[in-house]
């Protein structure tokens, strides 16, 4: 456990590491609050691997999507010539324009017209060019989308129908190209959720969704199409939604975050381990809805501490959801309270993305708390 | 910021007489006070009469024109290295080749008109009054922009321009609404309300062309077609590319966007519709943008490069207009070559100056959310310790 002499030392760090960070922030854009680590996921596929980045791997998902599925769509904006971070590049010219198209600037339209397409039986995929756009389209999701199947008595369903869409911070994206709307869409049931970690986690995902028989929401981390890189399996092969993964096994503490936040987890496991002796078990969520709750509460029986963080706003925020049922499943368990590390309430800043963010340093600080609590 | 450029076009006309045929001895040649120029013909939908093609330009507003034009032009080349440099947070769109439309439109308005317009604001922010260095600044997140640094390049104001929004058609209702106000007040105001031909197929543009006309809301909808909606061209993602009659039963004029004088007839005619109360206008403006989107489309993945080439050298707006006014001896080459350099020098020095100015405080992360936060704390914020909620400076708007 940590000694107040170590919390010392994590000040001193601190300190010092925030006197170099302010004098560039007050120069240049900040771009990057975290180091990515590349995945040991295994996955079912034998075959051959090759280096992909996570816009890549995407690609290489919709690749085997087109080839093997003659019903297969994909549209959105500007996706026929690769899309703004490319995950459709060379699509529309493999595939023809028939398949792959750009759509006007209506996300509403989009989303309405794949949910048109989907319960007609196309395997629609729609990309949203933003999350921050996605909110024309929220009653499409909301109200069309996750209720077709319900409201028809199971006649009809839009489960063809998956939606990709970039969210997360960036470092310089600003107020309208930042943002993570997991949790507004995470309270609605019918729907699906899932946010992928890194390249391999977005392929095996991505084809999930695509044919799991319900409308999935797919929020890839923008910040992570070119800075994850990973072997990735060529064959196409599928990773289950509504399952956590434990990223690193640990005895002291649970740590959990889904999206770039696992990267900073995993940061924070590190020097907690190196400088503190903690073993911190890091846990990816990768599914917000439905949410892997036995995974999580087995950890935290077992580690009796736990902080959640994420990039959204605080309040309202999945991380309440998932400390609501902590607290009710593992009552007893719990050594101290259940810990949030999360972006402000505040609209995403422009100018104050470092000090919003759920930054190493804050998850690391909030993790000493719980275990000197 | 803007002298005697803001004329009130429907109670006053300018004097023909008075400047006309007065030669003035400047520099190196000599200058006329006023002369006339022809314009394109403008295409019209549902109005019995349009804007005259005639037009009256005097010496004054031949300088004023272009010397707004050339800001923006030396503006946004600066904004767009300040990107480069990494300086510039939040995306960034440049206004290069779009100029004649804000500049022909303000040289319309009266000053309690009203603007809003989308995320490629710094040019119309300019124009409505916020000199190059608040502009620079609010680029850059400095403490001297027109908000703070807390907006960056989407999102300027100042008073009469409601911004700067950042999401593709959302400011159009907010459009209608300003002008919705202004009948409401009676004080005779119109609201400008632009958006792109991309934006111009989103559902809540048909939403509020129908709640304006319904209602008779003096509107000037003005559709800045520059031919690409992010990284697809009009003809692709509309299905009809008459954008001035897209609003059915709202009446429309198609304009030469590069060219600043049709520019300004269209917009007083459409000022003088609006204010009579005959209701809501549209208003497409064909213009071309040169750079790409915003500064991480490089802007030649679906046009060529050719293309863009051609557009600066045959249908520039400065560049003809500046032919045009020195031909008709309005104004002299050397005196154009003053505004250069002083523009050049301005926006330079403006530059230099935003770069070294600082960023507000962190105490300003939880500022302004609320006019009255019940709380005192704003949650989740935790710079190792917490913030308090606080408001700065008053509004403009009301």
């Amino acid at each position: 456990m940590a000694s107040s002499r170590l919390r010392t030392q994590f000040f001193s760090d601190v300190i010092f590491n925030r006197g170099i960070f302010l004098s560039e922030v007050q120069l240049r854009r900040y771009s990057s609050h975290f180091v990515y680590t590349a995945d040991s996921e295994k996955t079912t596929s034998n075959g051959t691997k090759s280096k992909m980045n996570m816009f890549q791997a995407i690609n290489n998902a919709l690749d085997i999507i087109l080839k093997s599925d003659s019903k297969a769509i994909i549209f959105g904006e500007d996706v026929g010539f690769g899309g703004v971070f490319r995950c459709t590049l060379d699509l529309q010219k493999r595939y023809g324009k028939h398949r792959v198209f750009n759509t006007p600037l209506c996300e509403q339209g989009i989303i309405g017209f794949g949910i048109g397409a989907a319960v007609a039986g196309s395997t629609a995929i729609a990309e949203i060019q933003f999350a921050d756009y996605i909110f024309p389209a929220f009653d499409q999701l909301v109200n069309e989308a996750a209720k077709y199947r319900y409201r028809s008595g199971n006649l009809f369903d839009c489960g063809k129908l998956t939606i990709r869409t970039p969210c997360g911070a960036v470092g310089h994206g600003g107020l309208y190209h930042s943002q993570s709307p997991e949790a507004y869409f995470a309270h609605t049931p019918g729907l699906k959720v899932v946010v992928p970690r890194g390249p391999i986690k977005a392929k095996g995902l991505l084809l999930g969704c695509i044919r799991d028989p319900d409308p999935c929401l797919i929020l890839e981390p923008k910040v992570l199409y070119r800075a994850a890189v990973e072997q990735v399996p060529e064959a196409d092969f599928q990773l289950p939604l509504g399952k956590a993964d434990i990223l690193i096994e640990g005895t002291d503490i649970t740590l959990i975050g889904w999206g770039t936040q696992v990267h900073v987890l995993k940061e924070v496991a590190t020097v907690l381990k190196d400088s503190y002796k903690v073993t911190a078990e890091v846990i990816d969520l990768v599914t917000i809805l439905p949410w892997d709750v036995t995974t999580i509460c087995k950890s935290v029986c077992k580690t009796g501490r736990v902080l959640v963080a994420h990039e959204a706003p605080m309040t309202s925020g999945f991380g309440a959801e998932i400390a609501a049922t902590i607290q009710e499943n593992c009552f007893l368990n719990l050594h101290a309270p259940v810990a949030r590390v999360t972006g402000a309430d505040t609209p995403f800043p422009c100018i104050f993305e470092p000090f919003y963010l759920p930054t190493k340093w804050r998850c690391l600080e909030e993790a000493l708390k719980l275990l000197d609590y | 910021m803007l002298p005697a450029c803001v004329r009130s076009i429907c109670k006053k006309s300018i004097p023909a007489n008075k400047a006309l045929g007065l030669i003035a001895r400047n520099g190196s040649g000599h200058t006329v006070g006023e002369t006339q120029f022809e314009t394109q013909p403008f295409k019209l939908h549902k109005l019995d009469e349009g804007p005259s093609t005639h037009v009256t330009l005097t010496r004054d507003e031949a300088l004023n024109m272009y010397t707004q034009m050339h800001t923006i032009r030396r503006m946004e080349t600066s904004a767009g290295n300040l990107y480069k440099e990494k300086i510039v947070r939040g995306f960034c769109h440049l206004y290069s080749g779009q100029e004649a439309v804000a500049v022909g439109i303000k040289h319309a308005l009266r000053p309690h008109d009203a603007v809003i317009t989308a995320y490629r604001a710094h040019g119309w922010t300019h124009i409505m009054g916020v000199p190059p260095f608040e502009v620079l600044s609010e680029l850059t997140g400095r403490r001297t922009g027109c908000a703070r640094g807390k907006g960056g390049s989407m999102h300027m104001y100042c008073k009469n321009f409601y911004g700067g929004n950042g999401i593709v058609g959302a400011q159009v209702p907010l459009g209608v609404g300003i002008a919705l106000a202004a009948q409401y007040k009676g004080t005779d105001g119109v609201c400008v309300t632009l958006y792109g031909d991309g934006a111009a197929n989103q559902g809540q543009v048909f939403e509020v062309y129908n709640m304006a006309k319904l209602w008779d809301v003096p509107c000037i909808f003005v559709c800045e077609n520059n031919g690409y909606g992010m990284g697809t061209s009009s003809v692709r993602s509309s299905a009809s590319t008459d954008y001035y009659t897209r609003g059915d039963y709202v009446p429309g004029i198609w304009v030469d966007g590069m060219d600043v004088l049709a520019v300004r007839q269209a917009a007083r005619l459409a000022v003088n519709y609006c204010a009579s109360g005959k209701g809501p206008i549209v208003i497409e403006v064909q213009t071309y943008r040169y750079s790409g989107h915003s500064m991480s489309d490089p802007g030649t993945s679906y046009r060529t490069r050719e293309e863009v080439q051609e557009v600066r050298q045959t249908r520039d707006p400065i560049t003809s207009f500046k032919e045009k006014i020195i031909s008709h001896n309005l104004v002299t080459a050397d005196e154009i070559k003053e505004i250069d350099a002083k523009i050049r020098t301005e926006v330079d020095e403006a530059t230099k100056k935003a770069k070294a100015e600082k960023e507000i405080g962190i105490d300003e992360l939880p500022a302004d959310i609320y006019a009255n936060n019940l709380e005192g704390d704003i949650r989740g914020v935790s710079i190792f310790q917490p913030l308090k909620h606080k408001r700065i400076g008053p509004a403009v708007n009301v």
